[in-house]
């Protein structure tokens, strides 16, 4: 599988990445590269194989369903670029 | 009398507890090693005010006799590790001014038992990487050097920072984290002990996810025992992070004495790689003739799916990234570039906060997950994972302890080398670590021996799920056959 200079456009969109158009060459080829790479997995036969879904069989952990956190408004902001009463500010999203 | 800063962990602790020198005193001397090792660029940021305050708090402790297990010992934090109130950049530049209000679990666990915190260490962007090349504050530079050569080499990576740190007497141990090799790998590169735990051993609360499934954190230290004192406070149960388990945290400072006298040493086949160095062959061989000679028994395995584990890891490392690094976008912290519109500034801001490397990582992995490519990538990756941890888990039932392997392809290369178009090359360097990943398993570096030029080489050994204790006994058995790697001279003070 490789990926041709519309599907790099492409990808580059879904990750939310502005590319230039010098740029998209260059990545054309270290993304073939990888893929490449990858490709060897096709030899291996996977029939019947589960995929891991965890590392460590463990069972999955409940914690008790009270309030344990919470009100740190200030501090979940305190680094954000914009700010205002504790809210996130971003460009207007709808007219 | 040794410099303060070139005592072992141990020592220090020895010499703190019976009064011989005071924590500010130690502290001191590590911070001026610090600011003499500029060249170095190991350190991000160094944190004196803080050292010497939680160093005068350590000399109270010591002087009521109420010191805590690390008191008074410096350490240097891999700049992963969120730290409060201080700059966390992950080598990043879309972290820039980024001053978490909260504190790393395993960070606070080292602080709650005394310890003292020197600094953030530098470290590949977003730990990834294999020579500390691809942090956005510049390289970081080995402290050692090929014999009669001044070319400058790599620390390795991702975690290069703690490993120059530590082998530089720049701190006695330091944080470090490791998804593919980025504790061991440098480790080896550098001459020092780095082990990374069993998945779910460390927290990862407060760490900087780069692929979740993968990254564990574990310390760098200059011996075994040094690496097992860390460890005992870095390791434990913390409900914040779900897949953090809940078992006790062994005494594996008591394990490093237990030796390997009746284990069952395995060695894989498959890892005798094509176009290996002689050194590297020999050097295993030496190791696994060290661990029979105390009194463990070699047994030669097969684990048929090692060849695929680097692959697999380049689809399941960059999908879980892409995932993690969404929360880049502008809003919530660091840098933001402005848009015609949000699109536009989410991607002119990830356009312009990350480097290469991540970019490539992020959009090998949104391709991977994509639709109409998720089951011929991420999943047939997920089952070769499976297959891999087979593999080890058909050794172990065959009464296999441990198994021995080298640590690394080759000894550390120089600054720049590995930078040709194709960035497979680079990621070869974890070829013999990445493995351990994939299957969660705990794996151990130790240096085992020098290169014709003079440089550090390591071996790995690998256990079976939560047995790093088996790890240590092995590893001093390698430190002590192998005699202490340290550095020829400071080329740099």
């Amino acid at each position: 599988m490789s990926v041709d200079e519309k599907t790099v456009r492409r990808i580059a969109h879904l990750a939310r990445i502005a590319v230039t158009d010098e740029e998209v060459g260059p990545l054309q080829g270290e993304l073939n590269a990888i893929l490449a790479f990858v490709e060897q997995l096709g030899a291996v036969d996977v029939d019947g194989v589960e995929p891991m879904t965890s590392v460590m069989p463990m069972r999955m952990k409940k914690r008790a369903d009270v309030v344990n956190d919470g009100g740190r408004a200030r501090d979940v902001v305190a680094n954000a670029p914009e700010t205002e009463d504790n809210y996130f500010l971003v460009p207007k999203v709808v007219e | 009398m040794t410099a303060l800063n070139e005592l072992t962990l141990a020592e220090a602790r020895d010499g703190l507890a019976s009064k011989q020198f005071s924590a500010r005193e130690i502290a001191q001397a590590h911070l001026d090693a610090i600011e003499k090792a500029r060249a170095l660029n190991a350190y991000i940021v160094a944190t004196p005010d803080r050292a010497l305050k939680m160093a005068e708090v350590s000399d109270a402790k010591i002087a009521k006799g109420e010191a805590r297990p690390l008191e008074g010992l410096p350490l240097g934090i891999k700049d992963l590790f969120a730290t409060q109130g201080v700059h966390t950049t992950a080598g990043s530049k879309i972290l820039e001014g980024f001053e978490p209000h909260y504190e790393s679990n395993v960070s606070a666990q080292l602080w709650r038992d005394g310890a003292v915190m020197l600094g953030k260490l530098n470290l590949d962007e977003f730990a990834m990487g294999s020579s500390n090349e691809t942090s956005a504050y510049g390289k970081t530079i080995s402290p050692w050097r090929r014999q009669g050569s001044d070319t400058p080499l790599v620390p390795g990576g991702s975690s290069g920072g703690s490993a120059a740190a530590v082998a530089a007497h720049l701190c006695l141990g330091a944080t470090a984290t490791d998804t593919g090799g980025s504790i061991r790998q440098p480790a080896a590169f550098t001459g020092t002990v780095g082990i990374k735990p069993t998945y779910g051993r460390c927290s990862r609360w407060g760490i900087i996810a780069y692929a979740s499934s993968l990254d564990q954190a574990g310390p760098i230290a200059r011996t075994v025992q040094d690496c097992a004192i860390l460890l005992g406070s870095m390791a434990g149960h913390d409900p914040r992070d779900t897949t953090s388990v809940d078992l006790p945290v062994p005494d594996f400072e008591a394990a490093i004495s237990r030796g390997v006298k009746g284990l069952t040493i395995g060695i894989p086949k498959e890892y005798r790689v094509e176009g290996m160095p002689d050194e590297i062959q020999r050097l295993w061989d030496q190791g696994a003739e060290w661990l029979k000679e105390a009194g463990a028994t070699i047994k030669e395995i097969s684990l048929p799916h090692t060849p695929y584990a680097l692959p697999a890891y380049y689809i399941v490392a960059p999908a879980e990234a892409s995932s993690n690094l969404a929360r880049y976008d502008g809003v919530r912290y660091g840098l933001r570039v402005p848009g015609k519109d949000i699109a536009g500034m989410y991607e002119n801001t990830r356009a312009a906060g990350f480097g290469r490397e991540v970019k490539r990582r992020i959009m090998i992995g949104t391709y991977v997950l994509s639709a109409g490519y998720y089951d011929a990538y991420y999943v047939r990756a997920q089952k070769i994972r499976t297959l891999i941890k087979r593999d080890f888990e058909a050794a172990y039932a065959s009464g296999v302890d441990a198994i021995l392997t080298p640590a690394t392809p080759s000894a550390a290369f120089g600054i720049g080398e590995m930078a040709s178009a194709d960035p497979v090359e680079m990621y070869l360097n974890d070829v013999f670590t990445v493995t351990v990943n994939m299957a969660g398993l705990p794996g151990i570096a130790v240096p085992a021996g020098l290169d014709a030029q003079g440089l550090p080489l390591g071996l790995q050994l690998i256990g079976r799920p939560f047995d790093e204790e088996t790890l240590f006994a092995a590893a001093q058995t390698i430190e002590n056959a192998a005699g202490r790697i340290s550095l020829p001279k400071a080329w740099w003070a």
